[in-house]
């Protein structure tokens, strides 16, 4: 019995120097495939439609279930993980490829270090330590705790830098998903403490200031995450404490 | 200079409103005069001409506005690389076409203020109606004027819905959705006033 096979286009690059290329892969067709369990079956038997052996394809994935970020990459022109992607929902050929903002390591691995140096610029954590026990914190209002818990949902998985046209190599924007986590950590009792450090570090050069309001983010962000409405937000915030931090107030800290 | 992005940019979102935006519903609705005929046009013109410290207000409320905007708006339309074709969802084209309407516009106010402004204050030509009535007068630069004011009323209104997230005023999803209808409506009344007085010279 002759095994249905699936066509997969997959753009792969042998070195972070090297140039991209595309190489057409014949994998056996299971039910219920997702492009991870496709891309695995390119390591299995890692020869390519015109039956020459080739080095296995190599891309990132962790949890499976969308909530790590590792497994983005472009499927059919469209960013998403690879891992909640299903071949039977998509159009043959399939066609894989890096996310194009990130640097590619090899084939499928881009490098999200900018994300996360993202992350540490505006501090998107919220200072406990201290000498002593410092006690228990302010407790959350159980209505902020579920939009704040919208915002926590957020993987650094890449997607919204990958669909926004102002993150390029042009500009030094740092992308929605760090902008996002700034809203979530001032919106905590105890990360409120250190709000102005963030939104400083919001108004400094690449930062809030670089989004052009193309909305792209908050459509493709598979979290669902209203990134476009923590911009907004935050704009309103920086604002103010921008006119706090130049006309002077008491409360500017 | 470091870390003045932010507020270069929250100044250039102000000065398209105030007083840019504000100067263009001006210059529109003096210019609708003529719709009323020549010397209603006239009449119009110089009482804005003979304001007092004319070349103050020029100045300040328009020159030195407009080449700020002009300048880092340029360099914002530099450094977006548009996705349209990947991305078609609406809001990804109004910035799209924010930044080719910010470029035609400022092409298209070079050309008017070198034909009017320049041409006036080196004395070669007059303000009044036959002086619009001749340049209007070649259809190819009558329909580059209709292109360059529809172009101008666009970026002005897609700009004030950009302003208003900017400066954090819409910020839930329905504030900005109404704001976008609002500002389709002042798109449609400021291209109206603009392109009947076009029509005026001809």
């Amino acid at each position: 019995m002759a095994e249905e096979k699936l066509t997969l286009i997959v753009t792969r690059q042998d070195s972070p120097d090297s140039a991209p290329y595309e190489e057409t892969f014949k994998v056996n067709y299971r039910k219920n495939m997702n492009i991870i369990s496709a891309l695995m079956e390119t390591q299995r038997n890692p020869v390519n439609a015109n039956g020459e052996s080739v080095a296995p394809v190599q891309w990132e994935s962790n949890c499976l279930e969308e909530v790590c970020g590792a497994c983005s990459m472009v499927i059919n022109g469209e960013p998403r993980q690879a891992c909640s992607t299903l071949v039977d929902k998509l159009e043959q050929p399939i066609r894989v490829a890096p996310m194009s903002t990130f640097p590619v390591v090899r084939d499928l691995v881009v490098d999200r270090s900018r994300m996360f140096d993202s992350l540490k610029k505006v501090k998107a954590w919220i200072p406990i330590d201290g000498t002593h026990d410092l006690g228990p914190g302010p407790r959350m209002p159980e209505k902020k705790r579920q939009w704040a818990y919208e915002l926590s949902k957020c993987m650094t998985c890449g997607v919204c830098l990958e669909a926004c046209p102002n993150v390029n190599s042009k500009s030094d924007f740092i992308g929605p998903a760090p902008l996002s986590q700034v809203r979530l950590f001032n919106s905590h009792p105890t990360g409120e403490m250190n709000k102005s450090e963030r939104l400083e570090a919001l108004m400094e050069d690449g930062g809030l200031a670089g989004c052009g309001n193309s909305q792209n983010c908050v459509q493709v962000c598979p979290k669902g995450i209203p990134l476009t409405t923590s911009i907004a937000a935050l704009n309103r915030d920086t604002n103010i404490q921008s006119f706090k931090n130049f006309f002077g107030s008491d409360n500017a800290h | 200079m470091e870390n003045r992005e932010f507020f270069y940019r929250r100044l250039h979102s102000l000065l398209g409103v105030v007083p840019i935006g504000i100067f263009l519903i001006q210059h529109l609705v003096v210019n609708h005069f003529a719709v009323y005929g020549p010397e209603s046009f006239n009449k119009a013109a110089h009482f804005m001409h003979d304001l007092p410290f004319r070349i103050v207000l020029e100045i300040f409320i328009i020159f030195l506005p407009i080449i700020f905007h002009a300048v880092l708006g340029v360099y914002i339309v530099f450094v977006a690389k548009n996705n349209v074709s990947r991305y078609g969802f609406f809001r990804n084209w109004m910035f799209y076409l924010q930044r080719i309407t910010g470029i035609i516009t400022l092409v298209f106010i070079v050309w008017h203020v070198w034909e009017t402004r320049v041409q006036i204050g080196m004395g070669t030509k007059e303000l009044d109606y036959s002086l619009m009535e001749n340049i209007l007068a070649n259809p190819v630069i009558f329909w580059f004027y209709v292109i360059g004011v529809v172009s101008t009323t666009f970026h002005f209104a897609n700009g004030l819905w950009s302003f208003l997230v900017s400066w954090g005023i819409t910020v839930t999803p329905r504030s900005q959705k109404i704001a976008t209808y609002a500002t389709l409506l002042v798109f449609l009344a400021v291209t109206y006033i603009g392109i009947r007085a076009l029509f005026a010279f001809v």
